[in-house]
């Protein structure tokens, strides 16, 4: 097990990357603790999966370098850095058996036999699948298989690192659940740092103690779920985690007052003179609908009952704004948004900008 | 290691190209100097060879003859066995699996063996020395194998396409021919371009079905070499000859040829 | 895929059985009649019932010819198929050069058969072609008009220069199917060169193979144009297979009843191994 440290990193698949544009990842400079479990968010194609090949190996990066502890793995194979795998399709060897799945990667590595025995054992025991060890992997689920993948790396009990390329993908939605439970149990358990890319936000903030949003191969935040919730870094992380996304609207700002069309609220925190693109940006949970008219004017153009709440969606100005209401609200005639000036995030440029108390 | 592996398809390469270069060399040589002895290159280059085979009508028609039942057999096959593979792949009917196996084992029928038979029958039939008895004899092996690339290629079409075209009100001749066609369309490619090799390159059959109007390229050529003693520049030349429309279908199917392979299930 | 049961589907299949029977029971028929009666002509015949039968199998020469047969088949074959497999492997995954490759390699597989018997008969004259001169060249005696071993040489060359290829465009089907993330697992499991051909590649192409190694097989016991253009069958009878030894008996012979006896015998062989490979793999496939 080891902390990883990524410095100064950054990949371009082009020969001779040019501009920025030409990078499928953006400069990286991250430490991945010992022992944690992160999950990489993000869309398609915002450079996720390159940055997880690069920290396994498959992948040499244009720059940077990347550490595991002290020692400097740039350029060591994927089998001399010690890590284990897991990718989107389940990886099995069709012609073994489930134990000599298992034991595959311990033989390649030259472990006595009797210590190969024994960890097999452990690792089929630790992932129930004790009924099939001497079946053909073959004719198994998509479940079996990709615990099958995963266990090729618990069996290597010294992996610096277990990674995870949406594992979950092909697995039915009851079993998702079970298995990422039992991924869960596994970290506290063992204690392997696990890095999880995905790009659905529950997997991510579900088995994740700190979550990297990525967003056209750059890490816009890294945090604790909470974090990513209640002060998003970027308005690309507002929009991508909660459901609905975070309501930003274009606002002007001077000092602790905010100016929006023709309202004016008082915030919490003083800022500084803000250049560029200035947006306010608040989650719909923090958002209430007045029917006396103090408050945004907003036109509703539809209510989505979820059951446990409702989500409003509105119109400001041309522009959506949702608000989410607590189940059996009534929805007034002529409503008018309220939003709790506590929960606001100023945007300048799309980042955020912290004020003062 | 990993660096010298381009050698091993260079090198096979290379001895599939020397025969071949070595019937160019010939064919452009005249036939005093290829008897003459043992050279790499022709010393006085010549392309008369060519020109007669062009100018002797007994020659070209050899081409066209061939490539007349070759075309035949192609669209007979591939049409045939469309309608065919749908059904394998698409229903269970009575005593199906027994058909299937049943039109693989003409696959397995050595053309030796049904030389002399197929002679009788279509002459009985009145079709002795036409393309048409050629382009029939050739489905025995090709249809098979059509039908056999097709339902690869069909099964790997879902069902569903097949219902909702139904619940779209398509008749079936219409979802045929207007949706599932265009789906296999490779397929459909692939099958022809084996369909094409195989009647092309099957010279015994060809040559027993026809003696004067369909005689094809072959045969023609095994004249050459017994009648008109030992013309080997000219032989070349026809050789060489036999091999370009080949090469000129394998440039159009480069992309599926692989496929096409792996598609057929046994 | 689940199969709707239409019996209906027996008219979409029937324009290819009526054609297929035309061309596969009629002769078929002619045949098994011509195997079990004699004639003097004049379209006199007599039955003979297994005459022509206990004959052709208690004959030398066609024990000759079938032991011929079988050395031609399975040389071919311990040839073709590693070699097959061998380029598939090292051939260019994908690019412009995998395109030059397929199309070079192909091109033995559209070359008629007596072409292919043709150049190979130049091409190995002992004065005159380049192999058979090279070998001279070399100080080795070769010339296949005349030596039953130069005669082998060159028509076992011929056969592996004309269908290896068939067998590489397979095995790189094959391969081509394999999914990039099985050779990352299999480097991260610490996999060798040879185990991931033993446990990745081989598993995966072990469906094309079986086609290799069933198309290779039936065509291999049906050749004739090709040696027949290259030796005759010759010097002697020494490369004289099966079908050389048949053609021989019903046209040069015009020994009917003889030949078509051959002909049942011969195909009835060729059924019987396809079978076997066919219901020994589809079984292992099911397990």
């Amino acid at each position: 097990m080891a902390q990883i440290t990524l410095d100064q990193l950054a990949h371009s698949y082009m020969p001779n990357p040019r501009s920025e544009a030409d990078f499928a990842l953006k400069q990286i400079d991250h430490v991945w603790e010992d022992g944690g479990a992160y999950a990489l968010l993000g869309p398609s194609g915002c450079g996720k999966t390159t940055l997880l090949n690069i920290i396994s190996g498959l992948l040499v990066p244009s720059r940077g370098r990347i550490l595991f502890d002290d020692q400097d793995v740039t350029a060591l194979a994927p089998e001399q850095r010690n890590i284990a795998q897991v990718f989107q399709f389940p990886v099995i060897y069709d012609t073994m058996t489930v134990a000599e799945n298992l034991a595959f990667p311990l033989a390649n590595r030259k472990v006595p036999k009797d210590e190969i025995e024994k960890r097999v054992k452990d690792t089929i025991a630790m992932l129930d699948l004790g009924d099939k060890a001497r079946r053909r992997a073959k004719g198994l689920t998509a479940d079996e298989k990709q615990k099958i993948s995963l266990g090729r790396g618990l069996v290597r009990y010294d992996v610096n690192a277990i990674l995870f390329d949406e594992p979950l993908t092909v697995i039915d939605p009851h079993m998702k659940w079970q298995l990422r439970t039992q991924l869960k149990e596994l970290h506290h358990k063992f204690g392997h740092t696990m890095i999880y890319v995905t790009h659905d936000q529950t997997e991510a903030l579900t088995f994740a103690d700190k979550v990297v949003v990525m967003y056209e191969g750059e890490v816009v935040q890294i945090g604790t779920p909470e974090e990513l919730f209640d002060e998003p870094a970027h308005t690309f992380v507002g929009y991508f985690i909660g459901s609905p996304g975070m309501n930003v609207l274009p606002c002007q700002v001077e000092g602790d007052r905010l100016r929006l069309g023709a309202q004016e609220l008082v915030l919490q925190r003083r800022y500084p003179q803000l250049e560029g693109t200035v947006e306010m940006g608040v989650r719909p949970e923090f958002v209430g609908l007045s029917a006396n008219g103090d408050g945004l004017p907003i036109t509703v153009s539809a209510v989505e009952d979820i059951g446990r709440f409702k989500i409003v969606r509105a119109r400001i100005e041309g522009r959506n704004f949702d608000a989410v209401l607590p189940e059996g609200t009534e929805v007034p005639a002529n409503a008018t948004a309220v939003i709790d000036p506590r929960r606001i995030n100023i945007y300048q440029d799309s980042h955020l900008v912290r004020g003062e108390a | 290691m990993t660096r010298l592996r381009w050698l091993v398809p260079t090198l096979y390469i290379l001895f599939l190209m020397l025969p071949i270069y070595w019937l160019l060399n010939m064919s452009f040589k005249t036939t005093n100097e290829i008897l003459g002895g043992f050279s790499w290159f022709p010393a006085e280059f010549t392309v008369d060879s060519y020109i007669d085979i062009f100018t002797d009508p007994t020659w070209y028609s050899g081409y066209i003859n061939s490539i007349i039942y070759v075309g035949l057999n192609t669209v007979i096959s591939v049409s045939f066995a469309l309608p065919a593979a749908y059904a394998f792949s698409r229903y269970r009917f009575l005593g199906d699996k027994h058909l299937f196996f049943w039109l693989l084992t003409n696959r397995m029928a050595p053309p030796a063996v049904f030389a002399l038979p197929f002679l009788q029958l279509y002459s009985s039939l009145g079709l002795f020395d036409t393309h048409i008895a050629v382009a029939l004899a050739h489905c025995l092996f090709n249809i098979p194998l059509a039908v056999w690339i097709l339902e690869g290629f069909m099964s790997g079409v879902p069902k569903e396409i097949d219902e909702t075209a139904y619940l779209d009100g398509y008749s079936f001749p219409r979802f045929f021919t207007k949706i599932f066609m265009p789906l296999i369309g490779s397929g459909i490619g692939v099958t022809a371009f084996f369909c094409f090799m195989f009647s092309w390159v099957e010279m015994l059959l060809a040559k027993s079905l026809t003696s004067v109007e369909a005689k094809p390229i072959a045969a023609v050529m095994t004249r050459t070499a017994s009648t008109s003693g030992y013309e080997l520049g000219l032989l070349a030349a026809a050789g060489v000859l036999t091999i370009i429309p080949g090469a000129i279908v394998i440039y159009f199917v480069r992309n599926y040829i692989a496929k096409g392979f792996a598609m057929g299930r046994v | 895929m689940e199969k709707i049961q239409n019996n209906k589907a027996w008219f979409m299949v029937l324009p290819v059985l009526l054609i297929v029977a035309l061309n596969a029971v009629v002769p078929l028929m002619t045949v098994v009649n011509y195997s079990v009666q004699d004639t003097f002509g004049n379209n006199v015949f007599f039955f003979e019932g297994t005459r022509w039968f206990n004959e052709v199998l208690a004959s030398d020469r066609f024990h000759g010819a079938l032991m011929r047969q079988f050395f031609f088949t399975f040389t071919i074959l311990a040839i073709e198929i590693p070699l097959g497999v061998a380029i598939a492997l090292a051939m260019p995954r994908s690019g412009f050069w995998a395109s030059v490759c397929l199309v070079l390699m192909a091109l033995p597989l559209l070359i008629p058969w007596n072409v292919v018997g043709a150049m190979w008969n130049i091409y190995a004259l002992p004065d005159i072609g380049l192999l058979g001169f090279g070998l001279n060249w070399l100080g080795i005696p070769f010339d296949y008009t005349q030596q039953p071993v130069s005669a082998w040489f060159t028509v076992i060359m011929m056969d592996v220069w004309h269908w290896t290829s068939l067998v590489v465009l397979l095995a790189y089907a094959g391969l081509q199917s394999i999914d990039e993330n099985y050779y990352r697992a299999a480097q991260i499991d610490g996999a060798s060169r040879w185990a991931v051909f033993r446990y990745i590649q081989l598993p995966k192409m072990k469906h094309v193979l079986t086609i290799a190694i069933l198309l290779r097989f039936m065509d291999s016991f049906m050749i004739y144009t090709e040696p027949f253009v290259l030796t005759g069958g010759g010097p002697g009878n020494t490369t004289t297979v099966l079908s050389i030894d048949l053609v021989k008996a019903a046209l040069g012979e015009f020994n009917l009843g003889i030949a078509s006896a051959m002909s049942i015998i011969y195909f009835l062989m060729t059924l019987l191994v396809c079978w076997l490979f066919y219901t020994i793999t589809m079984q292992g496939e099911k397990q």
